[in-house]
């Protein structure tokens, strides 16, 4: 097990350098970023030329990675053309995009996987066929759109929540943005529980504990759940750095001050700095939700073994 | 026991997430509201908040708040009025003496003197300091020592800048420029405390001004809030008890705040919603001309588009352009189609002169045929207008633009629009003169004054200058206007210049932008200035 962990956590050095070179190579590709940094004018150049040493633009590509990934180790994530650090951005966008990934992700779990097991132990009653369906709606309606139904209805027409979240995003502020950030993994989830428990229902160790005389609760908890779960918890680990990296749709309709927040603005400003100090650490979150995937397996499965 | 190990690990998995979202970021939670705060939408500066370094509305509105200079632009007119400055005299208009007023203050106490604006221009030209703004310092004598085009400056400060006494200085230009005091109000030349040069990262966390409010808490991308200085004593003392501008991510969550009564004031109503916001907002709606000007440049480099008959090629572009129809329908009226090249807001007076572009501006469709063909055609066959498809939707009215050129001319391949993702690589993209078309072009005036509207755009190799368009007749006429003393004079022969911009058709004018916000029913007397910035200080609460 130990040396497992330690294997994969060595395979995570090629994928995390692979990905931060990728990525710093495209946004290098867009162009020189201190074009857009003097607005409709040009910068002159003289001013132009030391912007572009102040942010290293100005030695070759190579060696401004290279320099890059030696500050990344000592945690000096550059700066910000707004003059703030990298570092002090992350700190005030990451605890917040945690907080709503944690809300979608808790929706994911309980809602979906709820749903996925009353419809997987009722296949082809109406029950079922409703919630499909409504997964289908669900799946199909782009995440902006849902978004801003739910924001116009509970926010300005039925005045339940606030439009807007707070610069302190309090979790009670998040559940609505949460929810939309949910919604179509949500979908998902309930989808891939209801046929893992469909097909495994009729397992023949599910008919054994059935047979041995278990409570209908006991033999769906411990025996059914537990073997049903595993494609389920392999999409919700994976979804994880996907639903923080893909909040930048919620995290602009709800005005949530994130990481997709954040990024976007980088996107926008080009800005070397911020892309790639913070896609380097959603690459880590990525990895690491994986590496945790994998473990929880053998805690599903005790077949299931690491050498 | 394989199972309880493994059980381990989930938990301490978990209780990592969780610890990770229990270190969450809290800051202040702004309190509008109560006591005559008014909250308003703001977007995050692009650049440091320093004087010299702001060149964009969002870090601009934040300087028109904490900041006096010499002068000041009437929120109404646009005239400069003398603020900090008791009188600036010249004899030459190359010579100019500064008297400062006594009495005001940095809201640290400190005075403000004469020194304390030669400094910060100082500051603002060296090029050390990577002011993004410096060369609006260019006039001033000796600019090429401290910031040189290339290689290290070879002085510290600007010889033309001299203190001569606590509340006078002497500037001295590199040329004539009449009209060289007009410029003092825009926010560069504001002055600076010594604290800003002592502790500079401490000034930039919390900025410290003379103006009529002070930076009462900075959390920098999420919310600024600015509280009324009780020691200001100028003449445009706050009306409210202060402004707490948030930052949204998107315009349009910022107008479903306002409609939902969370926020006070929007100064930027997103484009989506000018349909609604008359049954939204009815008269608090704001919808007034701003020194805004939205052109089509094009690459003069392209030896296609620098022919000797161009002009009637030019001509013709501008005549197949629909501007009524496109400002009526894609803007809601909140542009108004262009007669010259200058804005509305400087006033006849000042310049503007809504007979200068005549025919040429009008929607002609058969004249524009034939001026186009006369003129050798459309190089290639197609004009391709190049412009930035991440702000501001240009995607909506250069196809229609593009429409109403395909239509004049009846040939359906005749006009095609070229996105680029990000305005930075369009910048990007204009600097290395790579343009294969008419491109966007958009204006915002650093002060209400002709000479703004032409020289940086028009003059051979200004500062914005895009398309490199070049006639000696134009920078002659402009030197002429700047050496003239009499401001009317100046007008006039700026004026004359403007005709040549006409004649070559030098860029397409197709409209004034307006300025556009909403506010709610907790505050009253809300009006934008000439630079489509709210006047803050006037506000009334309810």
């Amino acid at each position: 097990m130990g040396r497992y962990v330690i294997r994969r956590l060595l395979q995570m050095v090629p994928v995390f350098f692979g990905a931060t070179l990728l990525i710093f190579l495209m946004v290098n590709v867009m162009g020189d970023p201190i074009a857009g940094l003097c607005g409709e004018r040009q910068c002159d150049p003289a001013t132009a030329a030391q912007l572009r040493k102040e942010f290293g633009l100005d030695k070759p590509l190579w060696q401004q990675y290279a320099t890059y990934m030696g500050n990344v180790f000592t945690g000096d994530f550059g700066t910000a053309f707004n003059g703030q650090e990298v570092t002090e951005l992350m700190g005030e966008a990451f605890p917040v995009t945690i907080r709503l990934t944690l809300v979608a992700i808790v929706f994911e779990i309980v809602i979906g996987i709820a749903l996925g097991v009353v419809t997987g132990l009722r296949r082809g009653r109406p029950v079922d066929s409703g919630v499909l369906l409504l997964t289908l709606v669900v799946i199909s309606v782009p995440t902006f759109v849902t978004g801003l139904l739910l924001q116009l209805l509970l926010g300005y027409k039925w005045d339940i929540i606030d439009p807007s979240v707070s610069t302190d995003a309090r979790l009670d502020e998040l559940i609505v943005p949460g929810l939309v950030l949910a919604s179509v993994s949500l979908a998902y989830v309930t989808r891939l529980t209801r046929t893992s428990i469909a097909e495994n229902s009729r397992a023949d160790y599910v008919r054994t504990a059935k047979a041995k005389g278990l409570p209908r609760g006991r033999v769906i908890r411990k025996h059914l759940l537990r073997n049903s779960l595993i494609p389920v918890v392999t999409f919700i680990g994976t979804d994880v750095g996907a639903l923080m990296g893909g909040a930048i749709v919620t995290e602009r309709i709800f005005n949530i001050h994130g990481v997709g927040y954040q990024l976007y603005q980088g996107i926008l400003r080009q800005n070397t700095q911020t892309v790639v100090g913070f896609v380097s650490v959603l690459v880590i979150v990525f990895l690491v939700a994986n590496l945790l995937v994998d473990l929880l397996y053998a805690v599903l499965d005790p077949r299931i073994r690491y050498a | 026991m394989r199972g309880a190990t493994h059980a381990k690990w989930a938990a301490c998995a978990i209780a990592v997430a969780l610890t990770a979202a229990a270190c969450g970021g809290g800051s202040d939670s702004g309190g509008s509201g109560a006591d005559g705060i008014v909250s308003s939408s703001w977007g995050d500066p692009q650049n440091p908040l320093e004087p010299a370094n702001t060149n964009e509305v969002q870090g601009g509105k934040v300087l028109a708040m904490i900041f006096r200079g010499l002068k000041q632009y009437d929120p109404k007119t646009g005239e400069a009025k003398d603020m900090l400055a008791e009188s600036i005299e010249t004899k030459d208009s190359v010579n100019f003496t500064v008297t400062v007023r006594p009495g005001w203050k940095f809201s640290n106490g400190e005075a403000v003197t004469a020194r304390s604006f030669v400094d910060a221009w100082n500051y603002g030209a060296h090029l050390k300091n990577n002011q993004r703004n410096a060369y609006f310092f260019g006039y001033i004598d000796g600019y090429e020592k401290v910031h040189p085009e290339k290689g290290q400056p070879s002085a510290q400060t600007l010889s033309g800048l001299k203190v001569t006494g606590d509340r006078t200085f002497t500037v001295k230009l590199s040329q004539k420029f009449s009209t060289w005091p007009d410029t003092l109000g825009y926010a560069a030349f504001a002055p600076l405390p010594r604290a800003f040069f002592d502790d500079h990262d401490a000034w930039l966390a919390k900025p410290v001004g003379n103006g009529p409010y002070l930076v009462d808490s900075y959390a920098r991308g999420s919310q600024m809030s600015l509280r009324r200085w009780d020691g200001y004593n100028g003449p445009d003392k706050a009306q409210n008890g202060g402004i707490d501008l948030k930052v949204y991510t998107d315009n349009n969550t910022a107008y479903t705040d306002l409609i939902a009564g969370n926020l006070d004031l929007v100064d930027d109503v997103p484009a989506s919603q000018l349909k609604n916001v008359k049954a939204d907002l009815g008269d608090r709606y704001i919808n007034t001309p701003a020194g805004i000007i939205q052109t089509l440049a094009f690459p003069y480099y392209d030896k296609q588009w620098n022919t000797a008959d161009g002009a009637k090629v030019r001509t013709g572009l501008s005549m197949a352009i629909n501007r009524k129809q496109i400002t009526d329908t894609i803007f809601q009226q909140t542009r108004t189609p262009a007669k010259d090249w200058t804005s509305p807001v400087l006033g006849e007076e000042g310049g503007f002169d809504p007979t200068l572009c005549g025919k040429a501006c009008e929607y002609d469709p058969a004249e524009a045929k034939r001026l186009i063909a006369e003129g050798g055609g459309l190089p290639g066959g197609r004009v391709t207008l190049t412009y930035n498809a991440d702000t501001g939707s240009h995607k909506d009215w250069v196809d229609a633009v593009c429409n109403s050129i395909k239509n004049a001319l009846g040939n359906d391949r005749a006009c095609v629009g070229n996105p680029v993702g990000t305005f930075a690589d369009f910048r990007n993209q204009i600097i290395q003169s790579k343009m294969p078309g008419p491109f966007r072009a958009g204006w915002q005036m650093d002060y209400p004054l002709i000479q703004n509207f032409l020289q940086p755009l028009y003059y051979t190799n200004a500062s914005s200058n895009d398309g490199k368009w070049s006639n000696k007749k134009f920078d002659d006429l402009v030197d002429k206007a700047n050496a003239e003393a009499d401001p009317a004079a100046a007008v006039a022969a700026f004026k004359e210049a403007e005709k040549v911009v006409r004649d070559e058709m030098a860029a397409i004018p197709l409209w004034y932008q307006n300025g556009s916000a909403g506010y709610s029913e907790r505050v009253s007397n809300v009006a934008l200035n000439p630079f489509s910035v709210p006047v803050y200080e006037e506000i009334k609460v309810n």
